[in-house]
């Protein structure tokens, strides 16, 4: 345990990204939650595809690399295509399958487009733009995570302010509105915090494995809870979890990236969930079968 | 003049250009149990769900009680589909019936003391409470069934809206929600069920609404539960199956 606290005192970087890392697996653990309770696990998948054309676009227009124009790229263009797609669904035949499938590919090939684009025009400092796509979490700098922590931040307070508005809706949605709570007005906040969480990871874990980060945690802590804030808060610490020691383990070794290493991780903690978690792991699911016969089973379960 | 619980004029509602509910007529007083019966397809749920607001009509005009859906709104229940929701969702007995306070409490707001009483006494009131803090996923149909109605029941309507509350339910249960039912209609609420099974229309209710994409036939059940009524509702039906 000393060794470890040595290598976090006299290693700034490691700091650095084991924070920013921490925090954007928080976030998107707890925002995974009504991504994967409403079914739409692969939201996550085209919103963060969807974001990198923007971040291309910003810096062909305005040839600016910080972070928060980048960001406010990924936002724009990540939030039109979760809005297109809930359009498509809403309003068109189409399935939320085709449209994930149609919106992410178009988006992600536009952006292709433009960063090729980018890297042919003579001179241009267009060096980092790529790094978005695998995730490149050892170019966070310090700023980065304060834009980090503040939009994270505006993602929580906006969970806890709509807490039981979110519920009701992802729980059923028609009935939720005919209390006076709209079905169109919640959808697209929530949507729209889910963006949010989406492109606090994209510098560290990158567009291809974003909605990792988003699904698993709350996939885990399902197992391990019947909660809804239960399973937020899990979800966060699994996610917590996984960013840390993802680090700590790419730091260690040499050549192992951190962005895939964090998904390695929370993948394995989903796997062992979905396996060992006491109540509705495989493991114990298949232990308990035999009382099924027991008329007893209904009284046995829950609470 | 009456005022009626739930007026209904020149309703028309289209699917993608094919007519679901067709020139609506309906009128629905005060403190009655009401069936909506008619054969699969004939708009029943369309019919709620454009009361509700739910479903956007081509055409026609919808009040409650003489206002506006928009201003009646709290005094409005609704027991949807069991069916129609997750019962995978993480939550418990308990909190699914506090949503019925929801609409009371407006935005923001959490729920109160007051609201959990509320809450209790519902469960109470349809058998539930020893299983207050079960997990919805490990109830049995008829229970996912009295815990939807104990949440409409927290609502504090004067008029609810029940999408097939007897599907898939013990005849046991079926009997109990029953009671709950006329109960509502003992208290001077109005009570609108999308109703099934024909067998049970006269004894479970007061009045029925034959549907088959428009209305057939409102009134008393010992009126219009005719044959020459119910033949023209589902024969209807068939002769369009066929087409």
């Amino acid at each position: 345990m000393l060794s470890l606290y040595e290598l976090f005192a006299n290693d700034y970087t490691l700091r650095v990204v084991a924070l920013g890392s921490a925090i954007l697996s928080i976030i998107s653990g707890a925002l995974g939650t009504y991504a994967v309770l409403r079914k739409q696990s692969l939201l996550g998948d085209a919103v963060s595809h969807a974001a990198f054309p923007g971040i291309c676009l910003v810096f062909l227009l305005t040839g600016l690399k910080n972070t928060e124009s980048f960001l406010f790229g990924a936002f724009i263009s990540g939030w039109i295509a979760a809005i297109l797609i809930r359009t498509c669904v809403n309003n068109t035949p189409i399935k939320l399958d085709s449209a994930l499938g149609i919106i992410l590919s178009s988006f992600f090939g536009v952006g292709l487009i433009i960063i090729t684009y980018i890297q042919k025009i003579p001179n241009s400092n267009q060096a980092g733009l790529d790094k978005f796509i695998f995730g490149q979490a050892s170019t966070l700098l310090i700023e980065d995570i304060k834009i980090m922590t503040l939009l994270g931040a505006a993602a929580v307070f906006i969970v806890i302010v709509f807490w039981k508005e979110f519920k009701l809706f992802c729980f059923d949605k028609e009935f939720g509105n005919t209390m006076g709570f709209p079905i169109k007005v919640l959808d697209i906040l929530l949507t729209t915090t889910i963006v949010i969480a989406i492109i606090i990871g994209l510098q560290t874990v990158g567009v291809i494995l974003m909605s990792v980060m988003l699904v698993a945690p709350a996939t885990a802590a399902r197992q391990w809870t019947d909660k809804l804030w239960l399973m937020m808060i899990i979800a966060s610490v699994f996610g917590a979890i996984s960013g840390v020691s993802g680090t700590i383990i790419s730091s260690l070794a040499k050549n192992i990236p951190t962005g895939p290493m964090i998904v390695i991780i929370i993948s394995m903690i989903t796997f062992i969930s979905i396996i060992f978690a006491p109540k509705n792991g495989l493991l114990w699911k298949n232990i308990r079968r035999p009382l099924k016969t027991d008329s007893n089973i209904r009284l046995k379960g829950g609470s | 003049m009456k005022e009626y619980a739930l007026e209904i004029h020149d309703l028309t509602v289209a699917y993608n250009e094919v007519p679901v509910l067709w020139d609506i007529e309906l009128e629905i007083p005060h403190g009655i149990l009401i069936a909506i019966v008619g054969p699969n397809g004939a708009g029943k749920s369309t019919l709620i769900k454009t009361a509700l607001q739910l479903v956007k009509p081509m055409s026609g005009s919808i009040s409650f009680f003489g206002k506006k859906y928009k201003q009646k709104r709290k005094k409005i229940g609704y027991v949807p589909q069991r069916g129609s929701v997750d019962w995978d969702f993480p939550t418990d007995v308990l909190d699914v019936v506090m949503m019925g306070r929801y609409g009371q409490l407006g935005w923001f707001k959490r729920p109160t003391k007051k609201d959990k009483e509320l809450a209790l006494e519902a469960i109470d009131r349809v058998g539930m409470m020893p299983f207050i803090h079960r997990q919805i996923n490990q109830l049995s149909g008829g229970q996912q069934q009295r815990v939807f109605l104990a949440r409409a029941l927290v609502q504090d309507a004067d008029i609810y809206f029940m999408d097939e509350p007897f599907q898939g339910i013990d005849a046991k249960t079926e009997k109990s929600i029953v009671k709950v039912l006329q109960n509502l209609r003992d208290r001077n609420k109005t009570v609108v069920v999308v109703h099934h099974d024909l067998t049970t229309v006269s004894e479970y209710f007061d009045w029925v609404t034959l549907l088959n994409t428009s209305i057939i036939a409102t009134g008393p059940v010992n009126e219009i539960f005719t044959e020459e009524n119910v033949f023209k509702t589902y024969n209807k039906n068939k002769s369009t199956l066929l087409r």
